[in-house]
């Protein structure tokens, strides 16, 4: 009666005992330096310029619309402070890591799933070297570091872009901008919009070499193991941006 | 009596509860060759993923250099993996990496191969010198057509000189002058290092090749076993699969005599 709860079930499963072996190769050796550095240079570099343009362009807006709420009560000048905020507590980070998950999850599932259809992963495990070691790991540790750099900056290229409208559509200050800006900011804040970006970086990048690494079915296969991965891990960000911001505006 | 240096007891192995082999039992000692004939889907791939632990039995039982790893940790399979080459049906090959750091991968790898870093260039030159592409070392995979790929598979599969070599369908899809050629490395592989061998194929030519030819080192070519001072070939077993079980067991001689239809399929009669 309850088979249909099966494959999800199982699905979870496998993807727990993927993640505790992930988390267990963390202090395992060997560790391929080279192949984290690799994909820090893919992941994150790779990323930047579509992370900056996301960035600038929300900041652009955010402004934008900001100011017109807030010209209604005659405080256009707080334009920095809340549009730093929105930035850094929610949009810079869930924004940037849905850009990443759908460039990233994208590419790391469509890499191991050709890997796996091809036997590649099945040689590897035969040539001595264990997927989740060589793989898995490198990549998640790569796109959680570098989830949060890409983050800050897209945060800070977003304030750039708001800095640009305030300063020749709205004549505000640059000190007036800045300042507020910066004032507003409290420690809270900034923990929230790097704690984020961290989480969401472990959930692409494991769900992407989750997806990856079970693809069966040749190069369609290959495609729906990255369609999956990409929604899951959409879907995990925004469920998980819930909790964490619920958490942090109950503190 | 040699070594015995793979065993499979009573085997079956299912996916989602249909067996892709059932009741599979069969051994092979040291020295000796076993070629697995089989139609597409008869489950030969599976019998090679499973002998290295790639894939886990359902029941039965599998033994490889008198250790029973059906349920041995993955980390403990990795020893006993480093005693073994494998060659891929599509050779997968990694398509990121050069010629040479695929061949290299294994001496790099290997939890107990450990060659020393100076070493590991000429081991993979003469490895590539072996399957005559020590030309490709800078180029990828996908630079070069099926036969030389599978012809890398099999110097990587041999770079380690590991004691036992499996290959899988390495003929598949190539041109018959192609196929022969690798049937021919293959055989050089098994005369020069006298490397036990287990060969899964959809040929029955590449079974005869293994089962009358021996590799003459002086002429560096292929001469009929058994003329021309050349020994016969022996400890040669086939098994011929059908639908996931063995339905035969026995010399090259027994399988041409064999009045059984299916088998008859497989066999050329002279």
């Amino acid at each position: 009666m309850l088979d249909f709860l099966k494959t999800p079930v199982l699905s979870i499963q496998d993807y727990i005992v993927l993640s505790w072996r992930t988390f267990k190769g963390l202090f395992t050796s060997p560790h391929y330096f080279r192949d984290t550095l690799l994909q820090m240079d893919t992941i994150g570099v790779g990323s930047l310029p579509i992370v900056v343009l996301t960035g600038f362009f929300s900041g652009i807006v955010l402004a934008l619309q900001m100011s017109r709420a807030l010209q209604t009560y005659g405080a256009v000048n707080q334009t920095g402070p809340i549009v730093a905020i929105t930035l850094v507590r929610e949009l810079g980070p869930v924004l940037t890591a849905l850009v990443v998950a759908g460039r990233n999850a994208a590419g790391i599932a469509s890499e191991l799933g050709s890997m796996k259809v091809t036997e590649q992963i099945d040689a590897m495990r035969a040539l001595g070297t264990d997927p989740v070691l060589k793989l898995v790991k490198p990549r998640v540790l790569a796109t959680s570091f570098m989830q949060p750099c890409l983050t800050a900056i897209a945060d800070f290229v977003g304030l750039v872009g708001a800095y640009i409208i305030a300063f020749f559509l709205l004549r505000l200050t640059t000190s007036e901008f800045w300042n507020g800006a910066y004032r507003i900011l409290e420690y809270n804040d900034v923990v929230q919009g790097l704690l984020k970006p961290l989480v969401f970086g472990i959930v692409i990048s494991s769900v992407g070499c989750f997806y990856g690494l079970r693809t069966t079915g040749g190069t369609q296969g290959v495609g729906r193991a990255t369609t999956q991965a990409v929604v899951v891990a959409s879907v995990w960000i925004f469920v998980l941006n819930a909790f964490i911001t619920k958490t942090f505006v109950s503190l | 009596m040699p070594e015995l240096v793979l065993r499979f007891d009573h085997v079956t192995v299912a996916f989602d509860g249909d067996p892709a082999i059932e009741d599979v039992s069969f051994e092979i000692r040291h020295g000796e060759s076993l070629v697995i004939l089989g139609a597409a889907g008869s489950g030969k791939t599976v019998i090679l993923k499973t002998a290295l632990g790639l894939l886990r039995p359902d029941s039965g039982s599998v033994w490889l250099f008198g250790q029973d790893i059906t349920r041995m940790p993955e980390k403990q399979l990795f020893e006993i993996r480093a005693r073994c080459g494998i060659l891929f049906q599509e050779s997968a090959l990694f398509d990121s990496f050069t010629i040479e750091e695929n061949v290299a991968y294994p001496l790099e790898n290997q939890t107990t191969v450990r060659c020393p870093p100076e070493q590991v260039r000429p081991r993979v030159e003469e490895a590539l010198r072996f399957v005559e592409l020590e030309n490709t070392l800078g180029k990828f995979p996908s630079q070069l057509s099926g036969g030389m790929r599978r012809r890398v598979g099999i110097a990587r599969a041999n770079v380690t000189e590991p004691d036992l070599v499996l290959y899988d369908s390495p003929t598949a899809g190539l041109d018959p002058i192609t196929a022969n050629n690798i049937m021919a490395l293959i055989v050089k592989e098994r005369d020069v290092r006298r490397a036990t061998t287990i060969i899964v194929t959809q040929r029955f030519q590449d079974g005869r090749i293994m089962a009358k030819y021996r590799y003459d080192p002086a002429s560096k070519e292929l001469e009929l076993a058994g003329t021309n001072g050349q020994p016969a070939v022996h400890g040669l077993k086939f098994l011929v699969m059908k639908d996931g079980r063995v339905v035969f067991e026995g010399t090259e001689k027994e399988l041409g005599e064999s009045a059984d239809p299916y088998i008859s399929k497989f066999v050329m009669r002279d």
